[in-house]
């Protein structure tokens, strides 16, 4: 079988931003490094009874500000809307056009794909438990399908059943650009677009692309969403605080904050970011995925997934722990995913895991779950140009357990080269990034 | 580390027509068609009131004993993955930690696993409890299921509706550790997991990898859903048998349905080791994507099936004129029917009106993201037998659909076949295989 072994490298050579902290990259990055929080009361719904009553949403956000076309996009769910927004920096900053009859980037759109980390659409939960509501039985502890039927025929809408789907993101990016190269989808619950970016990094090495409009879009942000989290006991109750609720690393963290956003990176092979001269703003160099293969429930207690992908990451970017300069940890403020996830670090980074810089922007963002690791990859992308690392916000208490090198409530300026970025999924599947500043 | 022909040594399904695919095998052999009138609720105030249910089976008979437990975080997707999973690894000759704990033949670090998943549904009887508890002066009250109903929803809930258990469950039980994935690209996600899977072992992450895909369709949410967007047939429920008619004159919609398709691959350099049988080759893979502002349909002239089909063989370095079987996506909606049948003839050219063409979905229904793992498991077995069944419900080929719609059984030779797959959405696949030696 003719297996096209290009290895080309591959480059960033556009990045786009949708999160609680602001609609473009700028901004976001500036509110991260001011310590900002963008975690607040729940405003999407009513969720004033629910055991957590913050979230950190995306606020004052338009999708028309971003295409020509809005009539295209218009049913979208929140995730797709994002992407759209993100999406749209992103290829600008790379110079792909949007004008897609004639796109005059030099990219062959059968060599231009689409890989996301996103995940489901709200349903319209009036509608939905509105139906159920009209359709159980009480007295014979029953659903009366036949009443539920004429309530959900005319209360569900069609689009809004299509734009649930995982896989329309996709759809609306590939319709905004024109792509026809290869085009996936993937929910590996919170490490989807850490995942998304490694596997369609692998594509271009492999040359079945030239460029992939990478990253993530989600917004869990909806009543069932929020009961799901609440009732794992995975999220903070800690609503007379929403601000400092998201404390990754600290004795009283207390789970982890809701958020929601879409977050692109343009990958594409080095050969092509040269033949188009367009600027350069990272080089992606590995990437490790594995499970945990332990239990639905919990990460393996040693750490064993989340090793062995930092552990994949770094030989696939043939370096060892000593050449990495900062680490952007999961640190999702759970008890479980930040003991663990510093155990794991201790185990790679042996000699030196007290010495690297590992801190947590879940701090300040909250968690935007399917697109977390791509919002997360962007800031180390930053953290490399500005020599600067992002802070581990609200760490005021720390867990005497975990002794790493948070970066506690400030940034720090130092040289930042090689950084690894890690995601770990519910369910226990588990991806690493490594990227390095570009130097041809 | 990497190889460059990958096989496939396994082979699991969970179908209308049967719990193993042995059994959907002699069913499509024999023409038998699993959609039914629904039984799973009642169906009487549906536009569509068919589906493809799986026959009875009890999960726990499908698991070991040390992980029994797990059953109960298992929605129906995640059991009929985890049928097809245990039936695909049966089959070929790996061992792992469920089949026999002192027997292994593999390292689990080795092993990868790339399933994809549909949007699950929430069991609404499980709910209603909660619902009912939150209804105030006679309306759904928010408020109230923040307060009173949410307590009542069983703790460990959303784990059953992630799409990315039905892999997290399958690798606990068999002990995968490896690269793990979900594709999520709805009526696509089992043709790109098997695609994705090819690629982990080529590139050298992993030796062995099960993949495929599994859905379960037969949800009222999902059969509304289906109806409000006229993707399902209304005019045949007093005939199910001869509801679903991909490519067919009278055509008018989808069945859906549950099922589950997954398959053992691995690196042939590799393969060798444990005594593999090979049924085939995994020679070429393709992708593109429609770009369609109707998203619920492909575009009309299937420009980006033509494009998966081009990049597939080219891949595979294989012409029109090697392949003998084309398993289609064919749902039975006309419009798609329409756009995937010039797709194909776009790729193929003239060669198209001699392959025969079978599709799958009049007899085991449209089964979402498992698909593609079902289509590829008719294929091998086509491919083992030498035999390619007639197509159902095809009586007069729809005009413009211009295939070579398989009317009798075939006996022949089969050395080459192409699967294809699309979404709406717009995402399309293809996947060449090939019979192993050739």
């Amino acid at each position: 079988m003719a297996y096209d072994r290009k290895n080309e490298r591959v480059v960033i050579t556009g990045m786009g931003i949708v999160c609680p902290l602001g609609h473009d990259v700028e901004t976001t990055w500036q509110a991260i490094l001011a310590g900002k929080s963008g975690v607040d009361k729940t405003t999407i719904f009513d969720a004033s009874t629910f055991p957590t009553t913050f979230s950190a949403e995306v606020k004052g956000y338009d999708y028309c500000k971003y295409t020509k076309h809005p009539e295209l996009h218009k049913d979208g769910n929140r995730g797709s809307k994002f992407a759209v927004g993100a999406a749209s920096q992103a290829c600008k900053q790379a110079a792909i056009s949007l004008e897609t009859d004639t796109p005059a980037d030099r990219i062959d759109r059968k060599r231009l794909g689409i890989y996301l980390g996103a995940g489901e659409g709200a349903a319209n939960h009036n509608a939905f438990f509105g139906a159920i509501a009209v359709g159980w039985d009480s007295a014979n502890n029953q659903m009366d399908w036949e009443k539920w039927t004429d309530v959900a025929a005319t209360k569900m809408q069609a689009m809004n059943e299509l734009e649930q789907e995982a896989n329309m993101p996709a759809a609306h990016l590939a319709m905004m650009t024109g792509a026809r190269g290869p085009v996936r989808s993937c929910l590996t619950a919170c490490a989807a677009s850490t995942q998304s970016v490694g596997e369609a990094t692998m594509l271009i090495r492999n040359g079945a692309a030239d460029v992939i409009i990478a990253g993530g879009a989600h917004s869990m942000i909806h009543p069932l969403g929020l009961t799901g989290f609440n009732r794992l006991t995975a999220l903070s109750t800690r609503n007379d605080s929403p601000q400092t609720a998201s404390r990754p690393f600290t004795a009283s963290r207390d789970g982890f904050i809701l958020g929601e956003g879409s977050a692109i990176v343009i990958l594409e092979s080095l050969t092509s970011a040269q033949k188009r001269n367009v600027p350069i703003l990272a080089e992606i160099i590995g990437y490790g995925s594995s499970s945990d293969a332990f239990r639905i429930t919990d990460m393996h207690e040693d750490g064993r997934g989340a090793i062995q992908a930092m552990e994949l990451a770094l030989k696939d970017a043939g370096l060892t722990y000593k050449h990495i300069d900062y680490i952007n940890t999961h640190g999702t403020s759970t008890q479980e995913n930040d003991s663990i996830e510093t155990k794991a670090i201790k185990a790679v980074f042996r000699e030196r895991a007290k010495q690297v810089p590992a801190s947590s922007i879940k701090s300040m963002l909250g968690h935007l779950i399917g697109a977390a690791g791509a919002a997360e990859l962007i800031t180390c992308v930053l953290a490399i140009r500005d020599n600067i690392v992002p802070p581990t916000m609200n760490l005021n208490d720390p867990d005497p357990q975990l002794d790493l090198d948070y970066v506690p409530n400030k940034p720090r300026k130092m040289p930042v080269n090689v950084v690894m970025n890690e995601s770990f999924g519910f369910g226990g599947q588990n991806n690493v990034v490594i990227i390095r500043r570009y130097d041809d | 580390m990497g190889c460059s022909r990958v096989v496939i040594t396994g082979l699991g399904a969970v179908s209308p027509l049967g719990l193993t695919a042995g059994q959907t095998w002699d069913a499509l052999c024999a023409g038998r068609c699993g959609i039914k009138r629904v039984t799973a609720f009642n169906p009487a105030r549906f536009t569509c009131q068919l589906a493809g249910e799986v026959p009875e089976y009890k999960i726990q008979q499908f698991v070991p004993k040390s992980v029994r437990k797990a059953t109960k975080l298992m929605s129906k997707d995640i059991e009929l993955a985890v049928i097809a999973a245990r039936e695909a690894v049966t089959d070929s000759a790996i061992v792992t930690k469920a089949i026999d704990e002192q027997n292994i033949n593999v390292n689990p670090r080795r092993m990868a696993i790339n399933l994809g998943a549909g949007l699950i549904s929430c069991d609404m009887v499980e709910l209603a409890p909660a619902v009912a508890k939150s209804v105030e002066q006679g309306q759904f009250s928010m408020r109230k299921w923040g307060k009173d109903g949410l307590e009542l929803v069983t703790p460990l809930w959303l784990l059953k509706y992630l799409p990315n258990m039905l892999a997290c469950h399958v690798g606990i039980i068999h002990d995968i550790q490896g690269p793990s994935n979900s594709i999520t690209c709805a009526e696509v996600s089992a043709h790109i997991a098997i695609a994705e899977a090819a690629e982990v072992i080529k590139r050298g992450n992993a030796d062995i990898a099960l993949a495929g895909g599994a859905e379960a369709k037969v949800n009222p949410v999902v059969l509304m859903r289906q109806c409000l967007l006229n993707r399902a047939t209304t005019k045949h429920n007093d005939t199910p048998e001869s509801a679903c008619r991909p490519f067919d004159a009278d055509a008018s919609g989808s069945v859906f349905g549950d099922g589950a398709g997954i398959i053992v691959l691995e690196n042939l350099d590799t393969a060798g080791k444990h005594g593999a049988k090979i049924y085939a080759e995994l020679v070429g893979t393709g992708q593109s994507t429609s770009i369609n502002p109707a998203y619920e349909h492909i575009e009309p002239d299937g420009k980006a099936v033509t494009i998966a089909i081009e990049k597939a063989l080219e891949q595979a370095e294989v012409s029109p004129k090697d392949i003998d079987l084309i398993i289609p996506h064919g749902t039975g909606i006309p419009e798609d029917d329409l756009a995937e049948a010039r797709g194909i003839a776009a790729a193929l050219g003239k060669e198209t009106s001699r392959i025969p063409v079978w599709p799958i979905k009049s007899m085991v229904s449209n089964t979402g993201a498992a698909c593609g793992g079902l289509d590829v498991v008719a294929a091998v077995c086509a491919m083992r037998d030498g035999r390619i069944p007639a197509a159902k419900n095809c009586d007069k080929v729809a005009d413009g659909c211009n295939l070579n719609i398989v009317r009798q059984e075939i006996k022949t030779n089969i050395n080459c076949v192409l699967c294809t797959g699309y979404t709406f959405g717009g995402q399309t696949a293809a996947i060449i295989l090939k019979k192993f030696g050739n």
